[in-house]
């Protein structure tokens, strides 16, 4: 390449590029550092009361002694009934509004509606959880109040990220198939949705680690302060991990150092696992590369 | 459709009524003896496109177009890009319909039928087998590319659905290179090979009439000639209405040959005529002889 010595100001691009990109990663790893610190400290602080015991017994002894099952199955509870509510109606929604919906103003304020259902503070779907919900169709303080609260909080976030999943099926397919006379739901079923799916279940899974860990909108429709039995049924109430947590660290004197501990790492357990088998999903996805 | 085992073999069936060398890309310019017209210009047409224009929004980009295409007929349409070749496409199937903003006015007759009429235009859309520029394997297997317009239709019965796909991959001229791999993804082919799955694809429609845009201009040239061969049998059963970027390629197979301009179709005529110069205007000459704009 005679004649195209790297001049001056190139090798100043480069330096710069070079900078850019520790600057970048400097910034990255002081993200994940907080991450990290509150994991290791839970592990340090949380695990001396970790033990079978701990995770399939009751709480006892006014709270301060015991474990955590029937908060550890009211969170299993809670989070499945809000997905078999959000799941169907958020899937549902975003396929319409990504295979159906034309550009009109009713699809515009559908989808202003989303965006600001997504970004009502949680505490707000509380309340509305404890007038529709609890009062009004009188289920009463109940997993069914409580999950259909947390899965309406939800329901925008399915949508969304399910018609994200959606949308990267590339176009050409849809109309591939249209030419060949197949109808629109033909191809949804055939060809965009298996494509989307682990995209979709992607998102669901992440929406189940968010959801097991909300607090507020549980607290005034369903989640018990201390019941020491497992729910029966969707019209009974339940303890949750979340609600467990915030009790034990702040209403309940003489609870020992280690037991809050305890509960927040079974709880960023979950959370983690969730996490980590969406990204198995989306690992699987791009892996199995189809286009 | 006529299933005649002798359209199986890919290239034992070829129309002959051309001379050979008009099925190679090495075609200089020598016409070869006038082919005997087989498709009868009495017969009546397969489709016939009258006063059609059509607009995107208030842009017209097609304007009050008229031909005809016959049984057995390949029916070139040739012009530079913009001309609004595709948008024709796309009106004859009804894809406008899919199109915000398209619309499409005056007369489609297809099969002696206005296209518009046709209350099952998922019907109307299978008899109509489509080809686009780049080609699109859709993410499933090949076998499953092939097999999907007939299930969708209603063939359940999997010894029929094999029988389908071989045969369709044969005419296609792309059996022998994916037969040992029928459940990898289309979508992986190669281009060449993808490009020939959706021809597969479109005769498992049992078309009547077959739209090619510009296949060619994602292939290599072997691919190319192959799917040339592959045409020249089609026609044998089918309506096939070939927009190519490639004049040539109009001069090899069209038997007529239509000249878009900017929205307007400036010609319609025998292919030969156009070739040797024997046109109405002069603009048609200047795009055939490649002196343009
Ligand atoms: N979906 C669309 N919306 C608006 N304009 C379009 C659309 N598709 C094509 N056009 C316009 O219509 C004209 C004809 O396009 P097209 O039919 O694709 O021509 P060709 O296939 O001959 O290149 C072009 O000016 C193009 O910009
Ligand atoms: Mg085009």
């Amino acid at each position: 390449m005679a004649g195209f010595e790297a001049s001056a100001l190139n090798r100043r691009d480069q330096k710069v590029e070079r900078l850019i990109r520790w600057l970048f990663l400097l910034m990255t790893l002081l993200l994940i550092l907080p991450v990290f610190v509150i994991l290791i400290f839970l592990v340090i602080k949380g695990w001396p009361v970790m033990s079978m015991e701990f995770l399939f017994t009751e709480p006892s002894n006014g709270m301060t002694a015991g474990g955590i099952f029937p908060a550890l199955v009211g969170t299993v509870w809670l989070v499945a009934v809000a997905l078999l509510f959000s799941v169907p109606i958020g899937v549902a929604a975003a396929i319409y509004l990504s295979e159906y919906a034309s550009d009109n103003w009713l699809t515009r304020v559908i989808n202003l509606a989303i965006i600001n259902l997504a970004g009502v503070p949680s505490i707000v779907h509380a309340l509305f959880g404890v007038g529709a919900f609890v009062l009004f169709f009188g289920f009463g303080t109940s997993i069914l109040a409580a999950s259909l609260t947390l899965g309406i909080m939800t329901l925008p976030v399915v949508i969304v990220s399910t018609r994200e999943a959606l949308q990267a099926v590339p176009m050409a397919f849809r109309e591939a198939c249209w030419n060949m006379g197949a109808t629109r739901w033909q191809t949804i079923r055939h060809v965009v949705l298996p494509n989307a799916l682990s995209g979709i279940l992607t998102g669901i899974i992440l929406e189940v680690s968010r959801t097991a860990g909300e607090t507020a909108p549980i607290m005034f429709t369903g989640a018990a302060f201390f019941l020491p039995f497992l729910p029966q049924g969707v019209f009974d109430e339940t303890m949750a991990l979340s609600l467990h947590l915030f009790v034990i660290s702040t209403q309940v004197p003489n609870v020992p150092e280690a037991l809050p501990y305890g509960v927040a790492l079974v709880l960023i357990g979950i959370v983690l696992a969730m996490n980590s088998l969406s990204i198995a999903f989306r690992t699987v996805l791009r892996r199995r590369k189809k286009w | 459709m006529v299933s005649d085992s002798g359209h199986l073999s890919r290239f034992g069936h070829q129309d002959n009524r051309k001379s050979p060398q008009k099925n190679g890309l090495t075609d200089a310019g020598a016409v070869g003896t006038p082919p005997e017209p087989r498709p009868v210009a009495g017969d009546p047409p397969k489709l016939v496109v009258r006063n059609v224009s059509i607009s995107y929004g208030k842009k017209m980009v097609l304007r009050d177009v008229s031909f005809e295409v016959r049984q057995n007929e390949i029916f070139g349409i040739i012009g530079p890009s913009g001309s609004g070749k595709t948008s024709l496409l796309r009106a004859l199937n009804r894809m406008d319909f899919f199109v915000p903003g398209m619309s499409v006015q005056g007369s489609i007759l297809f099969g002696g039928r206005e296209v518009r009429m046709w209350r099952n235009v998922y019907a109307l859309r299978r008899k109509i087998g489509v080809v686009f520029p780049l080609p699109v394997g859709l993410p499933l297997s090949v076998y499953d590319n092939v097999s999907l317009a007939p299930r969708l239709s209603g063939v359940r019965d999997p010894r029929r659905l094999d029988e389908i796909v071989e045969r369709c991959l044969q005419r296609a001229a792309l059996w022998d290179e994916v037969k040992d791999r029928l459940n990898s993804l289309g979508s992986l082919l190669s281009g060449g090979q993808q490009q020939r799955l959706t021809i597969a694809r479109a005769l498992s429609q049992e078309p009547d009439l077959l739209l090619l845009d510009e296949f060619s201009i994602a292939v290599d040239p072997v691919t190319t000639m192959r799917i040339e061969d592959v045409l020249q049998g089609l026609r044998q059963e089918m309506s096939i209405i070939l927009v190519t970027n490639l004049v040539q390629q109009a001069r090899r197979l069209a038997d007529r040959t239509a000249f878009f301009l900017m929205g307007e179709c400036v010609e319609v005529g025998d292919t030969e005529a156009i070739f040797s110069g024997d046109v109405k205007d002069p603009r048609t000459r200047a795009y055939v002889e490649g002196r343009f704009g």
